[in-house]
This record gives structure tokens, sequence and C-alpha cells, in this order.
């Protein structure tokens, strides 16, 4: 009853303007004491890998970046099944919000595995089953991006790329199996919600702080860029200029 | 705390160039966005201030 | 009703060939221009003629699939068929069949052919063709949705590549080892059913987002 309640109020912009302030700020403090938090950890208390030293450290930006660029995308392709569903207006603005963000994560996870590649497999660029997965990603989300940037008018560019970031969902476990099989030079996932971790303790542990921060810190810059383009939408309403006031 | 000294937190065993790129581009592509976001939204409110003066400048015109 | 459409869509083919006969060149210009820039691709035992011969399929899918709403696009008949026919849905299925009737299955035909030039041996043509029956039509299928989506720009084309070919590549992936496979004289039949796989979920939703492309397409205007 309470959901459904939330669900109808989503779709008036003004009330998720409101309600949102504090979620933004709650994310922003949380990924700034998390993601702070993890550097320290991981960069001077973890105990250095016994075959790779201290370059294992980078473990700690690159895993949450890439983990959460991931769930950037799919979350885009859920937003995109809420716009066709339910026609919500707020579903656009979250695909919009989202494509820069899940860009630079991309790019980021990229650059760190480049960078963490060098010391551990003596080159910059390997062309191994994740390092595949992550550049595919980069470039759905510079398809969808380019696809927005194409269409001018505005419903026209939501209802589209949210098509897109649909079919690019329903494709990205099979890319990622075909891609995994087709070679895996990685060690196998470091870090999984429902195995047990092989790492020791005192090696997640801070993992595990930077992928949470790492959540929160796009939690916070999406839902900052969907209030940014709220405002830009309604700037015509009467409560958008009364907030001003 | 795993190093005796700063020079050698700084030189992460010989891969101090590899980490502190990768560190130092993740920090400064996430301030980076963090500073974006906070400069645009200023920029949108500032933009809604000045179309709400002009609107209601014009409308107490129309008036009199 | 479906074989009405069906031939109706054959006919429209028939008249235009151009638009069939220019990607039938660009195939095998392609594989001209591979097995003369990269010897070693058609000399080393066909190591390389699986990764070749699915990457130029792909990109000559790609180019055919510019063509495939264009015309009826540009003289209105697409917003016709999506306004006025029963089910557009069926039309556009055709269609999207149609296409994968003149790429998909005519360049398995032609697998012989390619398989020469690209010095893949006899033995390994019975696969190599049933690996192209299975695997092109998520070409097609998957390509359709790219299509209808940048069929209102004029200039489309590398939009089109942009969104599609990241998704072509599972299908370049199990295409070039069942090849790879079949060359070196080992069976591998679970590749082939992942390309089967990749096919039939390209079938169960490529038309469905290929209608609500156009649809979005159509509107652009």
């Amino acid at each position: 009853m309470f959901l459904r309640e939330f669900w109808h109020k989503l779709g008036s912009p003004k009330w998720f303007y409101q309600i949102s302030t504090g979620w933004m700020i709650g994310f922003a403090v949380a990924a700034l004491v998390l993601l702070v938090v993890g550097m320290v950890w991981g960069l001077a208390f973890a105990p250095a890998d016994y075959q790779q030293g201290n370059s294992f450290r980078i473990i700690y930006v690159h895993v949450p970046t890439a983990m959460v660029a991931q769930s950037v995308y799919i979350s885009m392709g859920v937003a995109g099944i809420v716009l066709f569903v339910w026609r919500m207006k707020l579903a656009d603005v979250a695909i919009a919000a989202c494509l820069p963000v899940g860009m630079m994560l991309t790019a980021l996870a990229l650059f760190s595995g480049g960078v963490w590649g060098r010391p551990t497999w003596g080159t910059w660029w390997e062309w191994d089953g994740r390092t595949v997965s992550t550049l595919v990603l980069l470039f759905l989300f510079i398809g969808i991006y380019a696809l927005r940037e194409a269409i001018p008018d505005i419903t026209l560019r939501g209802r589209a790329s949210a098509l897109v970031a649909i079919v690019g969902t329903i494709n990205i476990p099979i890319i990622k199996y075909s891609v995994d099989w087709w070679h895996t030079l990685h060690q196998p996932g470091s870090f999984s919600l429902t195995e047990k971790p092989t790492m020791p303790v005192e090696m997640w542990a801070p993992l595990l702080v930077m992928v949470l921060g790492m959540y929160c810190f796009a939690g916070y810059i999406i839902l900052a860029r969907m209030r940014i383009e709220i405002l830009l939408r309604e700037q015509r309403t009467q409560w958008a200029r009364e907030l001003v006031a | 705390m795993q190093f005796e000294s700063m020079a050698e937190f700084f030189a992460m065993g010989g891969h101090g160039l590899y980490v502190w790129l990768a560190y130092g581009a993740t920090c400064a592509a996430l301030v980076g966005s963090a500073l974006a976001v906070r400069i645009g939204a200023k920029r949108q409110i500032q933009q809604l201030k000045l179309a709400a003066f002009h609107q209601t400048r014009c409308s107490s015109e129309s008036q009199t | 009703m479906i074989l009405r459409l069906f031939f109706s869509e054959l006919r429209l083919l028939a008249r235009n060939k151009a638009q069939v006969l220019n990607p039938l060149a660009f195939l095998f210009l392609g594989v001209m221009l591979f097995s003369v820039g990269v010897p070693s691709a058609v000399q080393g035992n066909g190591i390389y003629a699986g990764a070749v011969l699915w990457f130029i399929v792909l990109l000559t899918n790609l180019l055919a699939l510019d063509g495939l709403f264009r015309r009826d696009y540009d003289n209105g008949v697409l917003e016709q068929i999506l306004c006025a026919s029963e089910v557009p849905f069926m039309v556009i299925l055709m269609r999207i069949f149609v296409h994968w009737l003149h790429t998909g299955l005519l360049i398995t035909l032609l697998a012989p052919l390619l398989s020469l030039a690209l010095g893949i041996e006899l033995h390994a043509l019975p696969v190599v063709m049933l690996a192209l029956l299975l695997g092109t039509p998520a070409l097609s299928f998957i390509g359709a949705t790219g299509a209808a989506l940048t069929v209102g720009f004029s200039r489309g084309g590398v939009l089109l590549a942009l969104l599609v070919l990241p998704l072509f590549l599972p299908v370049l992936i199990f295409g070039a080892h069942v090849v790879n496979d079949a060359v070196a004289g080992n069976g591998n039949s679970a590749q082939l059913y992942w390309l089967a796989f990749i096919s039939m979920v390209a079938f169960t939703i490529g038309p469905f987002a290929t209608t609500v492309g156009l649809k979005i397409s159509v509107q652009l205007q």
C-alpha cells in the first residue's frame, strides 16, 4: 500500500525534487566517508599481496568502478522498462543522469585496469575477458549517448534511448558469458555476494567499503544530475519559480 | 599501518607510479564530477531566478 | 496472410536488385581485400579464416541494414504500415525475415565459394554452413532494431554501427570459434547451440523492439 502510493508520487517531478534533497545529501555524506575510509584503509593498512606486492592496492579503485558501472547500465535498462510500461517522465530523467556517470566509471575502470595490468601482466592493455566486457559496456554507453544527441525531441529521445538500454541489458549476460568463455586470463571473480570470498578478510573488507562507497557516490551524482534535469524541464512551472523565490 | 615511513608509503614497493596513477585518476574523476554537478545545480537555479525575475517584471509592466 | 505478406516482400526485393547485389559484391570484395592484405589469413591452414569470414559477414549485414527501412521511410509507406495495417508487427517480421533471406541465407548458400576463397578445407564446410545458418538470424533481428531507430537520420550509418556492432560480438566469438574448431577437425556442438540460442533470443525480442523503434522514428519526421 505504501509502495503503491510511493510509486504514484514518483510521477510528480515536484514531489521527487523535494523528497530527493535528503537522499542526495545522505548519499553524498555516506560516499565521502566510505570512500575516504576505504582508500586510506586500502592504501595504508591492507596487507600487500604476496605475489603482486603493493600494485595489488589498485583493486580498491578498479573493482568498485567496474562493478558500479555495470550496475548503472542495468539500472538504465530498468528505467527504460519503467518508461515504456508506465510512461513515467522521471525514468527518462534517470536515463539521462545515468549516462555520464556510467561512461565515466567505465572509462575509469578501463584506465585503472590498464595501469594495474602493467606491473602485473607486463602490458598496459591485455585483450582478456573482463577488459573486453568493460570495453563493450563503454561502447554501449557511447551508443546510447550518441543516439540521444541525434534526437532533438525530448519524448522521442527518451523512448529511443530506453529501447536501446533494454535491448542492451538483455544482451549483457550473453556478451559477458561469450567474452568470458572466449578468454579468461584474469583471476576468477575476486568478490561476490553469494560465495565465500577467497581473499583474507583484511583484504576484502576495505574492498567492500569501497564498493559501498562507490554505489553511494553513483547514487549521489545520479540524483544530483536528475535534479538539475528536472529544474531544466520544469522551469516554466509554478513550483520551480516558487522554489527559487 | 603496513609501511615504515612516508617515503616507503609513496614508493609502494616500486609500484608507486601505477598505484598513484590509478588512485589519482579515480580521485580526480570523482571530485571533478561532484564539482560539476554542484556547479550545474547552481547555474540551473541561477537561470531559474533570472527567468522568474524577468517574468514578474514583464507582468507588472503590462499591468501598469 | 503471412504468405501474401511474404511474397509481397519478395516482389519488393526483386524490383530492387541493387539491395541484394551490393552487399554481395561487398562480401566478396571484403574477402578479397583480406586475402590480399593478410596472406597468412588464407595460407595458415585456416586459423584466421573463421574470424575473417564472420567479420565480413557482420559488416555485410550491417551494410545491408541501412536499406532495410530507408526507402519506405522516405516515401511515407512506413507510416502507412504502422498506422493502417492491422498487424504492423507481422509486416515488420516478414521484412526482417526477407532481409535475412538475402543476407544470411544467401551467404550460407555461398559459403562453399567463400570457404574456397578463405582456404577453409572441404571437411569443415558442413559445420561452417550450419554455423552461418544458425548465427545470421541473430544479426538480422538485432540489427533491425538499430536500423529502425536510425532510419530517421540522413546520416545514420555510423550511429547504426555504433549501436549494433557491440551486440554482434557474441555471434562473432562463437561463430569464429565454431569455424576454427571445424577446420582443426574437432567437433564442437556447444557453440552451435549457443549461436542458435542467441538467434532465438534475438528473434524473440527483435521484431517487437523494431516495431517500437520504427514508431519512434516515424514521429521524428
